[in-house]
């Protein structure tokens, strides 16, 4: 048998799941997808003392449009945001993020709040719905509170949630002044946890753009927010684009993301090879989510 | 809510119902192999990078070695003992043997429920899409040239009703 021994608790609601990780599973795990925790067990390098198994709870399942906000349930596989007409139509970025996790066995099991409460660096949700500034909303036994992602998470496999706290949903704001999105990552092979990842997200504005969240993932212990880049975009990248300048432009944008995740607390390494894909994807990502918002 | 010891699953594994107490940290590929004997499920790498041991749970393919075989309570298992009909063989399986799809076979069963998980919702899938779907699956003896044309071959028979 390849995990070490836990009780098991089969939750048949979120109030039940949250009784029973503040009372008799308190130093138990929650269960979602199990696409992560699972290999962890079975390589015992987590030997829980309980498992509280999240996936027959009804109605944790769902993607909404609510008052402008896109709401995703926790155990909503990554199969159904990657083939959801909704999605497809409202938030297509996600769609993309979700298509590059794993494989399709993976995606088959794989929940939104399990990867986004796991908080691996390497993930695509993190970065992509730190970029779209969604809302976290998390359960514990004093009631919901919600988080923006942009504080939700931490560092290495680490965020805010408490210990006797279950994500319930990700409520993601949709702008109507949405212009121009990119997400982009690399990987050894198709499929392959990500090097590095890059999303880009563009608010339209007069000349310009209003706003940009640029955000880059894998290399560094949370998604980080490239400030100078998403302040560049708005001041320096002036629309229509100039084809004589763009190249050198974005050239620029990606020596400013370099600098910014060299000198962050949240890089994950010195290496000059991290750093350099980082601001080459993000320079990639700009570009694209320019071009995307010029060609609509 | 379950104490420590057994489990009680109850699930159906090719059309037919199994009924067992197990206990909660076994996986559903342990499970489908020593309690239930379906040893078409292989095991490789045991945690979620292979394939081998893919199986469908209702439709859908998922790795039988990273679920607990608790987590299939209700559920309707394939495995590859349930594609043939006697001794006719499913169009994928079929496709894999016209096609030279395989050579020691250990990743076959995981490859062909890949495929029928792929061919369930994409009838027409063009090479990238098939590659795309199939990589999950790792093989380490005959590369994937056979393998994608099989795949090509079995959408083409399930579509024409004629072999691969």
């Amino acid at each position: 048998m390849k995990p070490a021994p836990f009780l098991y608790y089969r939750a048949s609601s979120l109030e039940d799941a949250v009784g029973l990780l503040n009372g008799p599973a308190a130093n138990g795990k929650v269960l979602a997808g199990g696409q992560s925790l699972v290999p962890l067990l079975n390589l015992r390098l987590a030997r829980p003392e309980a498992l509280i198994d999240l996936n027959a709870i009804p109605n944790l399942s769902y993607i909404r449009l609510e008052a402008g906000e896109i709401v995703i349930g926790a155990l909503t596989r990554h199969r159904e945001i990657e083939f959801s007409t909704l999605l497809a139509e409202k938030l297509p970025i996600l769609v993309e993020a979700v298509r590059q996790i794993g494989h399709p066995a993976i995606r088959n099991r794989g929940t939104l709040g399990g990867s986004v409460a796991h908080a691996d660096p390497a993930a695509e949700l993190p970065c992509v719905l730190t970029a779209l500034d969604a809302t976290i909303v998390a359960v514990g036994s004093g009631g919901e509170r919600t988080i923006p992602a942009n504080d939700f998470f931490v560092g290495h496999f680490a965020t805010v949630l408490g210990d006797g706290e279950i994500l319930k949903e990700v409520r993601i704001p949709l702008a109507e002044s949405l212009a121009g999105w990119s997400f982009l990552e690399f990987a050894r092979r198709h499929g392959d946890f990500a090097l590095a990842e890059a999303s880009v997200v563009l608010y339209a504005g007069h000349p310009g753009h209003r706003s940009a969240r640029v955000v880059t993932g894998g290399t560094v212990e949370r998604p980080l927010r490239l400030s100078t880049v998403e302040k560049f975009a708005v001041e320096e990248m002036p629309l229509p684009i100039d084809q004589d300048s763009f190249a050198q432009t974005l050239k620029r944008a990606e020596e400013l993301a370099k600098m910014e995740i060299r000198s962050s607390d949240a890089a994950r390494s010195d290496s000059e090879y991290d750093c350099h894909l980082s601001g080459v994807l993000v320079g990639r990502a700009l570009k694209q989510a320019i071009e995307r918002g010029s060609n609509p | 809510m379950t104490a420590p010891g057994l489990v009680k699953v109850a699930l159906e594994v090719n059309g037919a119902s199994y009924e067992r107490e197990i206990e909660a940290r076994k996986t559903l590929a342990d499970f489908l192999r020593e309690d239930l004997g379906f040893t078409g499920v292989n095991l490789g790498c045991e945690h979620g990078v292979c394939g081998a041991c893919s199986v469908l749970m209702n439709g859908a393919v998922v790795r039988s070695c990273i679920m607990l075989g608790v987590q299939a309570e209700g559920c309707a298992v394939t495995t590859i003992e349930g594609l043939a009909q006697g001794e006719n063989l499913h169009p994928v399986q079929q496709a894999f043997l016209a096609h030279h799809a395989l050579q020691c076979g250990f990743c076959t069963p995981g490859m062909i429920l890949a495929a029928v998980d792929l061919l369930a919702r994409c009838p027409q899938p063009t090479e990238t899409q098939i590659r795309e779907a199939m990589s999950g699956n790792l093989c380490m003896c005959t590369g994937y040239v056979n393998i994608v044309r099989a795949v090509s071959a079995a959408a083409e028979a399930l579509r024409s009703g004629r072999k691969p």
